[in-house]
């Protein structure tokens, strides 16, 4: 990792989003020059930034090591985690940095989540029982096969880098978006989850799996490889073949859902 | 929220891309380079053609790939910015593809 890019540079330039609603009419960018570290990431340096140069500097972190999901940002262009994009890559500079694309602004680069909240919840994200089995009856028990199936999609850091990333997402208010339909699909594949049909009115309607038309983008950025495209294609598949067995007379053995 | 009936658009996208990926460059290679350049006998293909059935699969292949076709271009479309005029956009995409099948009809039968 250290040795790849020798270089003498000793600064790089930070192109920073400002805005405070409270003060500022509009956005503006701000340039800062901020010491050169291979080592460093964009947050290393927006802390530095921040700890050094001007306090009033707003945006999410806490882990710094890819964990948490709370420091996506645009970083030239492109949704980032800030904690997992080195200065190094954006070599000679400058560097613009700019709240995730999609969201409305908060201040500076901290976006106002709520509606990926709501639609996250709307869901259902966790595992319905129609009757919980007793205690003694021990543990629910799950295959490494039945795990598999709904693993990739566990991954989920709820960064929002997929909401950014999807052109649908931007112009359609109601699109539900790439993460929440990823973490239906997960709950909706767990062996041990029950909650199939509370979750499909909402998810196979046009707000849902339908809006997609298949950019793919949301699985290029997602910095844990969940591939929400995939989970998405996935749904539609089943809500095909639901759509056109709703059609029979009788249910075929194994499609009843 | 209203039940979609996307799924039945959808099945059409995905049956006739299948169709076009697989079917439609040999077609358009048999019968647009391969037969002109003599590489096949016109009278020999001329037989097969004549062949109901294979008549019934190209009408197919021609009513999959128009709707392959119109589904895309509806949804590029949409994605592009018509998105307020979502609806007369569909129907005149499906439109057209219906058109071209009943053209294609006419033609191979
Ligand atoms: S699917 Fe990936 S990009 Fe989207 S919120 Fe989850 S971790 Fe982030
Ligand atoms: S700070 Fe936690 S993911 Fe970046």
């Amino acid at each position: 990792m250290t040795t790849e890019t020798m270089t003498d540079q000793r600064t790089v330039t930070l192109e920073v989003f400002r805005y405070h609603p409270d003060t500022d009419s509009e956005p503006s960018f701000q340039s800062y020059e901020v010491p050169y570290r291979e080592e460093w990431v964009v947050l290393d340096a927006l802390n530095w930034l921040k700890d050094e140069v001007d306090g009033t500097l707003s945006y999410r972190w806490s882990c710094r090591m890819g964990v948490c999901g709370s420091c996506g940002t645009m970083v030239n262009g492109y949704p980032r985690l800030t904690c997992n994009a080195f200065l190094r890559e954006f070599l000679p500079g400058p560097i613009r940095v700019e709240p995730l694309r999609g969201f409305p602004v908060e201040r500076d680069m901290v976006t106002v989540l709520d509606d990926f909240m709501e639609k996250l919840t709307d869901v259902k994200p966790y595992i319905i029982r129609e009757e919980e089995q007793s205690l003694d009856e021990g543990e629910y028990r799950q295959s490494p096969s039945q795990l598999a199936d709904y693993k990739q999609f566990s991954m989920c850091i709820n960064c929002t880098l997929c909401y950014a990333a999807c052109p649908v997402y931007e112009h359609e208010d109601d699109f539900l978006g790439p993460a929440v339909l990823a973490l239906a699909q997960r709950y909706n594949l767990d062996s041990r989850d029950q909650g199939n049909e509370q979750r499909q009115q909402l998810i196979w309607a046009d707000e849902g799996i339908w809006d997609c038309t298949f950019v793919g983008e949301c699985s290029e950025v997602c910095p844990k490889d969940v591939d929400p495209a995939a989970a998405i294609q996935q749904a539609k598949v089943d809500a095909t073949n639901n759509f056109f067995i709703s059609f029979l007379p009788f249910t075929p053995p194994g499609m009843g859902r | 929220m209203r039940p979609s009936n996307e799924p039945f658009w959808w099945a059409m996208f995905g049956a006739g891309g299948m169709i076009t990926a697989l079917l439609l460059p040999v077609l358009i290679i048999l019968t647009g380079f391969v037969v002109p350049a003599g590489g096949v006998d016109f009278n020999q293909l001329d037989t097969l053609f004549n062949n109901p059935l294979v008549r019934l699969i190209i009408l197919g292949v021609a009513f999959l790939s128009f709707f392959h076709a119109a589904h895309r271009i509806r949804h590029t479309l949409k994605d592009l910015g018509l998105r307020s005029v979502a609806t007369p956009l569909a129907v005149l995409c499906y439109a057209a593809a219906l058109a071209g099948t009943i053209w294609a009809a006419l033609v191979v039968l």
